[in-house]
């Protein structure tokens, strides 16, 4: 009777849903943490570690790939920013289409897009190296820095303008003093949703420096591929940490994640 | 004049945005080898495609895909209402925020470590990796959204029609199926068309958890074929095919949910 009366509580429902996740995103966590810090035989070592760390080629790796992600995500800005805020400025964009065709990409199969990438360059005879691995990832991962700025803007009460103006406030003056404050929690959650994919991301570097140039991701996937699963989990711990250390930065994680869910 | 260079600077945007896939879809209708050989108008590719060897390969990812986006995302829209359900009624505050920070896990998780970890997991575990566990994997990272979609929606019902339905002498079982799910009805259906996306999109996940019986999703097909020979000509239809299908849905979808907003406003 107990029993009945605990299953048919609501709150009851999540129990499915907790017990799933305690096998398929806590466990996992917790594996790959006791992978990175143990041996092939299972005993506990820091070796994996000092491998990481006395190891040049990984660590630079690893040191290239942060700032090729920080350059991606400062480009992403700078031509993401204009864009969001002319969208959201119904005297300079008034079609509610113009936003859809900046935000659909971002669901289309990113290997589709990267693709799609590296046949311009070809046409265009652009050489496939750096260059290209930096257009490609602004391409990807632009409308990921677009949407949440779009969305800040958009809700940005406009009285707020109008009122710096009354009180004297030239453009420039408005912008950098009301505007740009005021947007500062899309700016944060848009360069999170670009900088995090960007370090960990493995395919684009591939197809489109024709495998010249590693990123850090796929130095975690080439290990993990040849078996050196301790070594490779390691990795993938040392990027966790620091999307971590990131994520701190991030007040707003749950409304960052409902504004990725009203988009259909 | 200010108007004039904002929108000239969209459409420059826009231009540079879409140029790759235009390429692509142009020299879809040649049958060179090579992009950008013009050899004259054809559907060649489009047709061996479909029929020849690769094309035969390349219709069995197509059809996994989308299996495993059917399967993952139905099964992630009900474990993901359900706890939505049950999250948004638990009134112990730990208990509440421990699955509110579950369930952002995986959302701030980059793929490759999803991927990883999960493959990990079956490894220690002594599973084979297959249809099973790539379905799990897809779960794992799509219920989350369908729980971010639900809950908007259980904030805006009225609380006391649960109630009503307990006095009026339905049983717990049938005051969630007859009154609480109509009313999220929207938001699992978001959810699903999100957990859909999602899993039809996803690379990253998918290529740690596939095990090697020659099971191949589209990206993962795309990937190995890319790496294997260059870029096959093949791939030229296939991607303008795939973006032109998704653009469409995605472009139709939109447009009905503008619509609706502006009806409700």
């Amino acid at each position: 009777m107990k029993i009945t009366r605990f299953l048919n509580k609501r709150s009851s429902l999540g129990i499915p849903y907790f017990l799933f996740m305690l096998c398929f995103v806590v466990a996992p966590l917790v594996i790959i943490v006791f992978f990175a810090f143990t041996d092939g035989n299972g005993h506990l070592t820091f070796d994996n570690f000092l491998r990481f760390v006395s190891n040049p080629k990984d660590l630079n790796t690893f040191v290239y790939s942060m700032v090729l992600s920080m350059i991606t995500t400062l480009i992403c800005l700078v031509v993401g920013y204009p864009i969001a805020y002319i969208l959201s400025d119904s005297r300079l964009c008034k079609s509610q289409v113009m936003v859809i065709l900046f935000i659909m990409p971002m669901m289309v199969n990113v290997l589709v897009r990267t693709l799609a990438t590296v046949a311009l360059f070809g046409w265009l005879h652009l050489p496939l190296g750096e260059g290209a691995l930096i257009f490609g990832m602004v391409y990807n991962f632009l409308p990921f820095m677009i949407y949440p700025i779009y969305n800040v803007l958009n809700k940005l009460d406009k009285s707020y303008i109008e009122a710096a103006q009354d009180l004297g406030a030239n453009p420039v003056q408005v912008f950098l003093k009301v505007v740009l404050p005021l947007s500062k929690e899309g700016i944060i959650s848009g360069v999170m949703m670009v900088y995090m994919p960007t370090i960990s991301t493995f395919a684009i570097s591939e197809l489109l420096t024709l495998n010249n140039i590693k990123l850090f991701g796929t130095t975690i996937q080439e290990n993990i591929n040849n078996g050196m699963w301790n070594y490779g989990a390691m990795l993938a711990v040392v990027m966790l940490v620091i999307i971590m250390v990131l994520n701190m930065f991030d007040k707003s994680p749950e409304e960052g994640g409902s504004e990725m869910g009203g988009l259909v | 004049m200010k108007k004039f260079f904002a929108q000239a600077y969209l459409w420059v945007v826009l231009i540079v945005m879409y140029a790759p896939i235009i390429v692509i879809a142009v020299y879809s209708f040649t049958e060179a080898k090579v992009l950008g050989n013009w050899t004259g108008f054809s559907f060649n590719l489009y047709k061996s495609l479909f029929q020849g060897g690769a094309g035969q390969a390349l219709t069995s990812a197509l059809i996994n895909t989308l299996i495993i986006a059917v399967i993952s995302s139905t099964c992630a829209t009900f474990l993901g209402t359900f706890a939505a359900v049950g999250i948004f009624y638990t009134r112990h505050k730990f208990r509440k925020n421990t699955m509110n920070a579950l369930n952002n896990i995986p959302i701030l998780n980059p793929d490759i470590i999803t991927g990883i970890s999960l493959f990990l997991l079956f490894v220690a575990l002594g599973v084979n990796q297959g249809y099973v566990t790539i379905c799990l994997a897809h779960i794992t990272f799509c219920t989350p959204y369908v729980v971010l979609s639900v809950m908007p929606r259980l904030h805006q019902m009225n609380p006391n029609t649960y109630e009503a339905a307990l006095d009026l002498g339905a049983t717990p079982h049938q005051a969630l199926w007859k009154v609480i799910i109509p009313q999220v009805r929207s938001g699992m259906i978001a959810g699903f068309i999100l957990a859909f996306t999602l899993s039809i999109d996803d690379f990253e996940v998918s290529i740690f958890n596939l095990g090697n019986n020659g099971l191949e999703t589209l990206s993962t097909f795309i990937y190995s074929d890319a790496r294997r020979g260059g870029l096959s000509p093949e791939l030229r239809p296939l991607s303008t095919l795939v973006f032109v299908v998704v653009l469409l849905v995605l472009f139709v979808v939109n447009i009905y949910n503008a619509r609706a907003a502006r009806k409700k406003q």
